[in-house]
């Protein structure tokens, strides 16, 4: 009788259609909003994990989270040192710098500056120069390949090149990317790109720079707080939460690990914004839609077999028999909803990566929009397997 | 109260029933369908029940196919008290032994016709294909040879009915109940019906039961047992040397 059933439903083809386009949106709609909830709240604490080989992030007691500028004294960095335990202590300047092009054109830019001598917490990956070269005069290091590059420079105007006097542009003319050899004046000083980079798409929109430590402070606007954080490496023989702790009491400054760090900023934006309310709502909504949609279509879909369903009843089949009918039909549904609004997702993910949109389907994603598939489908076959047990088979003979 | 009837020169009995009664709901709304049924229905013979709307015909035959249980009196069909089974063994019951032919065919409409067929030995166990297969010879018997793969629908209100006949005979049931089953067709298609059915009757350990308003196929009964307001008032033999009975 299970193959019957699946030929009932099948058959049925706009009542088929209707439930797998619901469940299908569903399932799109939950995986789709959970997937970019997730790729943009964790582009919050993206840069955190950007920065390998650090075992604690050492920053304002008051920040809650890793963009937020409120920087240290200088002092910071020699009293971190000198706690027993640390291996090593590099600082890191983070901030938001207005740079200007050739053309005149202005661009915020995400500025780092990282340890002159050891040159820690540098980019991930460099496509073009070499991380040395930072320690040239004036060089930076560019962002590109991501939807945050924006550092656009004339078309007409050749890498390295420097405008004549007088050389106007047009500023809709064609653009170019930034190339090694490009000058950029940040806060009035001369920068020079000496690489390329790529980094983590962070939740700030604006194109990265890194220099050395040294020449970040000289582009920020002075000021006796420039320091960010402190990059701490803890000793072979120290955990570094013990080590943390050891940097709270003797510096009054907070200590975290990168994941705890991570944590922290991602809590701020989960408590302080309305992101999660936001898409939980988008997400909910899937959820009701598919209820709305696939449940009751399902349930339309078996009474309208009720009285075959009574049929079957009277010419002896079991009441397990037509209750594993229904749910048998509710499950190929779901699975088949599903992988439609899976696919939909993973296609539209794949066009997604490497775009502005923020898309991360984490592994638990499909399990949840899979869930609540289940729920849908359980919630729909039990309103319907209801009608199918109180189903009096006597009825079979009253005229329909 | 009742009257008893009692048929002379009879098969063995199939059913039995005893003062056997039924009220839907209680108190203020009640209605007593039946008032106290006294009949005995032979084995190998086809026997209506006739009488006016509302009288209990159907609340009868549900009675007999053990779709409904009585509140009162006796029942035994093939020897079996129907009130003593649970409903899993009463369904299991009605699957071994009841064909049911119904006044709307109730063929689903996503199953091929020999699909609907087969359903009853599906039932019972019997896979899928060996049990089309057998629908398929079924259908060929019934001048339905070639339609077992079409959609119930795309056939004709004639051609529905055999289906649904096959589907009841396909397991061979000792006991088949009929629901006014020429209703819906024309008197040629109704006479034919009827014969396929009255032709089950003839094997010594069958019974069948039918339900029917149409006064043309009458004479196909060997008796006919009038209802009216929930009691038999009637039990009529037909005449063995009819024509239609000679003839067949
Ligand atoms: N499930 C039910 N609930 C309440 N009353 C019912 C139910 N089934 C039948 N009845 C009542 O019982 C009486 C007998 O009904 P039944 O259907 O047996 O009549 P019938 O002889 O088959 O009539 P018809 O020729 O119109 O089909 C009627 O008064 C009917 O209204
Ligand atoms: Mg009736």
């Amino acid at each position: 009788m299970f193959r019957f059933a699946i030929k009932m439903l099948f058959g049925d083809s706009a009542k088929f259609y209707g439930i797998l386009l619901g469940l299908g949106f569903a399932s799109l709609l939950i995986a789709q909003q959970a997937s970019i909830f997730v790729g943009l709240i964790s582009r919050t604490f993206a840069f955190i994990g950007e920065v390998g080989h650090v075992d604690l992030w050492v920053f304002d007691p008051t920040q809650s989270y890793v963009d937020e500028p409120k920087p240290l004294r200088t002092t910071a960095l020699d009293r971190v040192r000198g706690v027993t335990g640390v291996e090593w202590a590099a600082p890191l300047y983070k901030g938001l710098l207005v740079a200007t092009l050739p053309d005149g054109s202005r661009q915020v830019c995400d500025v780092l500056g990282i340890d002159d001598d050891t040159l820690a917490g540098g980019p991930v990956e460099i496509v073009s120069g070499s991380l040395a070269d930072l320690r040239l005069p004036d060089a930076v290091m560019a962002e590109v390949g991501s939807s945050q590059q924006r550092l656009k420079f004339p078309a007409e105007l050749p890498p390295g090149a420097v405008p004549a006097p007088g050389q106007k542009f047009d500023p809709l003319g064609p653009k170019r990317a930034v190339e090694i050899g490009d000058i950029i004046e940040l806060n009035e000083r001369r920068a020079r790109v000496v690489g390329l980079v790529k980094c983590a798409e962070t939740f700030v929109p604006a194109p990265t720079l890194y220099t050395v430590y040294s020449r970040a402070i000289t582009f920020a606007p002075p000021s006796r707080r420039v320091m960010s954080a402190v990059l701490v490496k803890a000793a072979p023989d120290v955990t570094p939460a013990t080590l943390a702790q050891r940097i709270r009491d003797e510096t009054g400054l907070a200590a975290l690990t990168p994941s705890e760090y991570s944590e922290r900023t991602l809590g701020y934006w989960l408590r302080e914004t309305g992101i999660p309310i936001n898409f939980g709502i988008a997400i909910a909504l899937g959820f009701f839609v598919g209820v709305a949609i696939a449940g009751q279509m399902f349930y339309n879909f078996t009474l309208d077999n009720l009285r075959y369903f009574g049929a079957f009843k009277a010419m002896g089949a079991s009441t397990r028999t037509l209750l594993g009918m229904v749910a048998l039909q509710a499950l190929v549904a779901g699975v088949l909803g599903l992988g439609l609004g899976l696919g939909a997702v993973s296609v539209f993910g794949l066009n997604a990566s490497g775009g502005k949109l923020a898309f991360k389907m984490l592994w638990q994603i499909p399990l949840i929009a899979a869930a609540a598939v289940l729920i849908i489908c359980v919630f729909a076959s039990v309103i319907s397997m209801w009608k199918v047990i109180r189903l009096d088979p006597a009825d079979v003979f009253k005229g329909a | 109260m009742s009257t008893q009837h009692t048929i002379v020169e009879a098969h063995p009995i199939a059913i039995r029933l005893r003062n056997v009664t039924k009220t839907f709901g209680r108190g203020e709304s009640a209605v007593a369908a039946l008032r106290g049924i006294d009949i005995d229905i032979p084995a190998g013979e086809l026997t209506m029940l006739v009488g006016p709307s509302g009288c209990g015909k159907t609340t009868l035959i549900s009675i007999l196919a053990g779709l409904l249980a009585r509140d009162g009196g006796e029942l035994r069909v093939f020897g079996q008290d129907l009130a003593t089974l649970k409903r899993d063994r009463l369904a299991r019951w009605r699957r071994d032994n009841v064909g049911f032919i119904f006044q709307q065919f109730n063929l689903v409409p996503q199953l091929t016709v020999a699909e609907n067929v087969s359903v009853p030995l599906v039932l019972q166990g019997e896979s899928v294909a060996s049990a089309v297969r057998r629908a398929n010879e079924l259908l060929e018997t019934l001048g339905l040879e070639g339609r077992g793969k079409s959609a119930p629908l795309n056939l004709s209100g004639g051609q529905q009915q055999r289906v649904a006949i096959a589907r009841a005979l396909i397991h061979d049931p000792r006991l088949l109940v009929c629901d006014e089953p020429t209703s819906a067709l024309d008197a040629e298609l109704g006479r034919r019906v009827m014969e396929l059915i009255r032709g089950r009757s003839t094997s010594p350990d069958r019974a069948v039961v039918v339900v029917t308003h149409d006064d043309r196929i009458f004479h196909l009964a060997d008796s006919i047992a009038h209802l009216d307001d929930g009691r038999i008032d009637q039990l009529h033999r037909v005449p063995r040397d009819t024509p239609a009975r000679a003839a067949h």
